[in-house]
């Protein structure tokens, strides 16, 4: 889960990383007030989850309170990248004389985490990475030991950051370190970390990413959460417990297991090249159990999407049983009709595996108007692209 | 032969007397395993039936080795004891490891992962969130269902666990000599690099499947494993192709981020290497299948 910089900034502050006072708010005039206790002058930061607000204007300098209220109208509302702005934060103003780059992140190569930093931070650390990779220190981190004062002195010298801040930035760096380790982040980024005119050392914005599986020790998390954001359907499907993510496409998806569900996707969207280009609508993995009631709220789900055309079901019985898998599929569409939902999209089926023949027979017996069987995973693919192309 | 896991293995299960647990390690015995015991600290000293085997409870790990001999242990603890379990395991000194639990916190891996390699990788880890690994016909280690391949010079690898089980049932007729399901986690212990090099060196593997996924490079460096090391035949299959940036698709380590862990890169240095990779699974399949002469 990725935050916004004011949830990042708070996490900081949280975590003793030096921040300037900031405070996030969703209407232009709450503005007033806010710069008001900020001392008369604010930058108004749009909220937004992508690269590159500065350029796009969604960073602006407020002289005072008015200005503030105007700047931050402007700036709530716009769109940044298909990221439309919710939220400003109006943080302190700052006198930057330099800025710099530091992070910790997951290095799934060498399976470990990596400490990155550069005096030359402000600007897109993937440019300097690729451009100049001898001004971006990379240090690994061990994930036992961690950031000693000894690992961030190594990180400080392997970056080459002015005699005169060093003991700073070591004191940041494990500041930040405490707050990757104690929140479960999978990445902590401070971009630019600048030295102030007065040679103090400041984390002037930070992206913080959550790891989603530390939500049994990290109950803080969920309020976390951009609810306001999530596509309807998937919230809905994160509601009942689904594994769902929404696509652009016109043939719904459910199958059990990630890869096998991941690789539904692609075979759809490969024999949709030959009809109209139809492509996968969703992700949605029932995972192991698929009883009557997962299927029904998973069939319910992507019934639900109106862009669906099609629903291709995809199983196949490895410790799940096909039997079980079929009478789900039969219960839950009777289920789906007593509630009265709208059940009228043709539903094709390809069971394999454990007790596939019974579980066949279960659907062929039920004779229900809307399924389709098909033996095999490439065939049932093609059968619904087809129909998701009439 | 078959890679790390024979019929000589002497298999114990940590979290065998909770319901997962349970379940499994009756299929585990039902498949031929030979299942010496089970750990819960609270519940050691009893035994559990399991269908007329009496499988004994341990203490501990250690305990559980010095009585039986035991060198794998199948770790079905929830996530939350996951990585205790882990360390107990490596602190033991077993030989492998499979942890089959999902859901893990990242620095669970990573600090149990480091954890291996400060006491010197005396343990192999298997997953975690993984389907476990069998060798057909002999034992099996993990949840995959054993009734639906038979014993055959097949070796598997693979990020995915229902993706093995569809291509151990596609070439069910050719058979496998041992399947491996690595996990699709961020952080895993063996990757596919290991077992290709395991299966290289197997005299009764003949040919190599490997299933990757989105997300990090691990299928690139077993791209150039191959190319340097491998010289049976080795047919791919990556999923991915249509998962959009910068989300995950059910397992943690699925995510494409920005230009990086995408299908078709994954493919292209595969191919690179001589590899054959299938469209779709059957695709890949087929291929493995034209390689045998079957």
């Amino acid at each position: 889960m990725d935050l916004f910089e004011y949830q990042a900034r708070d996490l900081f502050a949280k975590h003793d990383v030096p921040v300037l006072a900031g405070e996030v708010i969703d209407t232009p005039e709450a503005a007033r007030e806010v710069t008001e206790r900020l001392g008369g002058r604010a930058v108004v930061k749009a909220q937004v989850k992508v690269g590159g607000r500065g350029k796009a204007g969604g960073v602006k300098l407020a002289a005072d309170p008015a200005d503030a209220v105007e700047k931050a109208g402007a700036i709530l509302g716009m769109d940044i990248k298909g990221h439309t702005v919710h939220k400003v934060m109006l943080a302190q103003t700052a006198d930057i004389a330099e800025e710099y780059y530091v992070s910790f992140l997951l290095d799934r190569t060498n399976r470990t985490f990596l400490a990155m930093a550069s005096v030359e931070g402000g600007v897109d650390i993937e440019e300097v990475a690729a451009t100049k990779p001898e001004a971006l220190a990379r240090i690994a981190v061990d994930a036992i030991d961690g950031v000693t004062e000894e690992k961030a002195r190594e990180i400080v010298e392997a970056a080459a950051f002015p005699a005169e801040v060093k003991d700073q930035i070591v004191a940041a760096l494990q500041k930040l370190w405490d707050v990757f380790i104690k929140e479960d982040a999978l990445l902590v980024e401070v971009n630019p970390l600048v030295k102030t005119g007065e040679g103090r050392i400041i984390a002037l914005d930070g992206k913080v990413s959550l790891d989603a599986n530390a939500e049994f020790r990290q109950a803080d998390h969920a309020a976390l959460e951009d609810k306001a954001a999530a596509n309807p359907l998937e919230a809905a499907a994160k509601a009942k417990g689904l594994n769902y993510v929404k696509l652009e496409g016109e043939v719904g998806i459910i199958g059990n297991g990630a890869g096998l569900v991941m690789s539904t996707l692609d075979v759809v969207a490969y024999a949709g090249e030959k009809h109209a280009g139809v492509k996968p609508a969703n992700f949605l993995d029932i995972g192991g159990g698929a009883s009557a009631e997962v299927m029904a709220n998973g069939l319910e789900i992507i019934l639900g999407d109106p862009e669906v055309k099609s629903v291709f079901v995809n199983v196949f019985g490895g410790i799940t049983a096909c039997d079980a898998v079929a009478n789900g599929i039969v219960q839950a569409l009777e289920l789906l009709k007593s509630k009265g939902e709208d059940v009228s999209k043709p539903l094709v089926v390809r069971l394999d595996g454990n007790n596939a023949e019974l579980g066949r027979k279960i659907l062929t017996d039920a004779n229900h108007p809307l399924v389709e069987q098909v033996d095999t995973m490439d065939g049932a693919a093609d059968r619904a692209a087809e129909l998701a192309a009439k | 032969m078959a890679i790390f896991l024979t019929k000589e293995s002497k298999v114990i299960v940590q979290g065998m007397t909770g319901s997962e647990g349970q379940k499994h390690t009756k299929r585990m015995l039902a498949s031929g395993t030979n299942i010496v015991g089970g750990v819960n600290p609270r519940k050691a000293g009893q035994t559990v039936d399991f269908d007329g085997t009496e499988v004994p409870v341990f203490g501990g790990v250690k305990e559980a080795v010095e009585a039986t001999g035991a060198d794998v242990t199948v770790i079905f603890v929830p996530e939350k004891f996951t990585k205790s379990a882990v360390i107990e395991a490596i602190d033991a000194e077993i030989p492998l490891a499979v942890v089959i639990t999902e859901g893990i916190a990242v620095h669970d891996s990573a600090a149990f992962w480091a954890y291996a390699g400060k006491k010197g990788n005396k343990t192999r880890i298997v997953g975690p969130n993984c389907p476990g690994l069998i060798t057909p016909g002999q034992s099996n280690a993990g949840i995959i269902p054993a009734d639906i391949t038979k014993p055959g010079r097949i070796g598997l690898v693979s990020k995915s666990g229902t993706l093995t089980y569809q291509m151990m049932y596609e070439l069910r007729d050719i058979g496998f000599s041992t399947c491996v399901g690595i996990g699709g986690d961020p952080i895993i212990g063996t990757t596919h690099i290991d077992a290709l090099e395991a299966f290289e060196a197997d005299p009764e593997t003949d040919l190599i499947v490997m299933i990757g996924e989105i997300g990090g490079d691990a299928e690139e460096r077993a791209a150039d494993f191959v190319k340097a090391n491998v010289t049976k035949p080795v047919v791919g299959y990556v999923a991915g192709f249509t998962a959009p940036e910068g989300k995950t698709m059910g397992h943690a380590g699925a995510i494409v981020s920005g230009s990086s862990g995408t299908a078709q890169a994954k493919k292209e240095a595969l191919e690179a290497a001589g590899v054959k990779v299938g469209k779709t699974p059957s695709e890949t399949a087929r291929l493995a299948r034209e390689i045998l002469g079957g």
